[in-house]
């Protein structure tokens, strides 16, 4: 029934980060969750779905985890604390997110379990987006919550100076997130915009959260025009623009205006602003990868500053950043590949073809390579 | 929560010796605020004696002699509220910086 499954993306978090703090057992507070869904998939479709479905959830799930606990006989301190009424859905939400990223959690276990504990997707589907068996993804999860529990990890969003240090963690995931969605599973991409929307609207005064969630509206508001009928890549100068989502991009760049620039996210949405526009600015995109490259000096970023600066100011001005960070990137594919691009436009046409069946030969099997190899077909 | 916090040396430690905090100002200040419960410096392994008992019969081993230039050098025991405080006080240890730490839970059994 489509209301549960609506019901499940929206509440499953609240419910799940609730549950936790109430009965401090994260498998117990998921089964009660769980519990609450299949219960309304048997009565919404006969009764009807509640006016507040998440508040219909929220109750039979806590019913359900205090049967579990006065079952279970333990003390009477906690019967009490579950019983008491809803104290703050939101800071519980909050809590969970901050927990789920903990910085001592290994990042592959914190993405997997804001996937099943925040997020709800079910341990197949993570398992599926990631790669690697259920068994093993079941593993990873239950070794990070038995982790929280033995190291004393707090259930709570830490303060201060604390929060400036944790949230860049926290967003991180969320962006990996995203880009595992966004090369292979829509489903990721939809959960890490979800995930990231939920973060703003619990921390409305973190320019950074809003500005993530305006970068990933900006790049997943493209595709549908990222990929041709055969499945194969399409560059974004090629692109269909009336296949490009106007209300995700309208939305975005809505959030940017009312948001100030105060760290690398913000830097990357305004360069993902400009990518868009009608008549792409490629002296903006450089002067954004300029101070992107101050911020935050990863490879990649210098990589893409001089694709920046290749555009705006001609290929041997790009070719002088390639060259670089040359050293840096060695055989990584996409650093040839920008190289090749930008000795063709300056007109070395015979070392580029060279550089681009080198880039090919560095990419696995699959579209990028194709592109790649059609890339040097042209090229010669 | 008790940690036990196990105090290493490590081949790469911080270059920048004016950011290493002084160790005599963390004991004082751990002790006060009852978040170190004891703690030493231990004799190198060179001293150090490995005792096993297989059959019935107690076996001794001068040692071990490591290679490894990250070895056990100290170590403390914490009381603290949580994790996020334990990595408070072991990030505030001079040893973090001119080593590293880490940080086990008791196991509670």
């Amino acid at each position: 029934m489509d209301a549960v499954a609506q019901a499940h993306r929206e509440h499953w978090g609240r419910i799940v980060a609730t549950l936790i703090r109430v009965t401090g057992d994260w498998t117990l507070a998921e089964d009660c969750a769980q519990d609450a869904l299949a219960v309304a998939l048997e009565r919404w479709p006969r009764d009807g779905v509640p006016a507040n479905p998440g508040g219909w959830l929220m109750t039979v799930a806590r019913h359900r985890a205090l049967d579990a606990l006065r079952r279970a006989a333990v003390e009477q301190r906690k019967l009490r604390e579950a019983a008491m009424d809803e104290p703050g859905p939101h800071q519980d939400l909050l809590s969970l997110i901050f927990t789920c990223c903990h910085p001592a959690l290994a990042l592959e276990s914190r993405v997997a379990l804001t996937l099943r504990t925040v997020a709800g997707v079910s341990t197949a589907d993570i398992a599926r987006a990631f790669l690697v068996g259920e068994g093993a993804m079941t593993r990873r999860i239950t070794r990070a919550k038995s982790k929280i529990a033995q190291a004393g990890i707090p259930y709570r969003v830490p303060e201060g100076d604390a929060l400036g240090e944790r949230l860049p963690g926290v967003l991180a995931v969320l962006y990996l997130l995203f880009n595992r969605g966004y090369d292979g599973e829509p489903l990721i991409a939809d959960e890490a915009i979800r995930l990231a929307r939920t973060l703003a609207a619990l921390m409305p005064g973190e320019s950074e959260v809003s500005s993530l969630l305006a970068l990933f509206l900006l790049q997943h508001s493209r595709r549908d025009a990222r990929r041709d009928e055969r499945g194969e890549l399409v560059t974004l100068d090629r692109q269909d623009r009336t296949r490009w989502d106007r209300a995700a991009i309208a939305e975005a760049l809505d959030i940017l205006l009312r948001t100030p620039i105060e760290g690398p996210y913000a830097l990357q949405a305004r360069i993902a602003a400009c990518h868009v526009a009608d008549d792409t600015d490629w002296r903006s995109i450089a002067l954004w990868y300029d101070e992107l490259a101050r911020v935050q000096p990863t490879a990649v970023v210098k990589l893409n500053r001089a694709v920046a600066h290749g555009y705006a100011y001609g290929p041997h001005a790009g070719l002088i950043l390639v060259g670089e960070i040359r050293g840096e990137l060695g055989n990584y594919p996409m650093a040839i590949a920008v190289e090749a691009d930008l000795r063709a436009r300056a007109g070395d046409s015979e070392l580029a073809a060279e550089l681009f069946r080198e880039a090919a030969a560095a990419t696995p099997e699959g579209p990028e390579r194709r592109a790649l190899l059609a890339r040097a077909d042209e090229t010669r | 929560m008790k940690y036990m916090m196990f105090v290493c040396s490590d081949p790469e430690p911080e270059t920048d010796e004016s950011r290493v905090p002084d160790i005599e100002v963390w004991v004082a200040e751990n002790d006060a605020a009852g978040r170190r419960v004891t703690g030493n410096v231990l004799a190198p392994p060179s001293a150090a004696t490995t005792v096993r008992v297989r059959g019935g019969e107690t076996m001794l081993t001068d040692g071990p002699f490591t290679e490894t230039k990250e070895v056990i050098v100290g170590f403390d025991i914490l009381e603290c509220a949580d994790l996020d405080e334990a990595i408070a006080v072991a990030a505030a240890h001079p040893m973090a910086h001119e080593g590293r730490i880490e940080l086990r839970p008791y196991a509670g059994l």
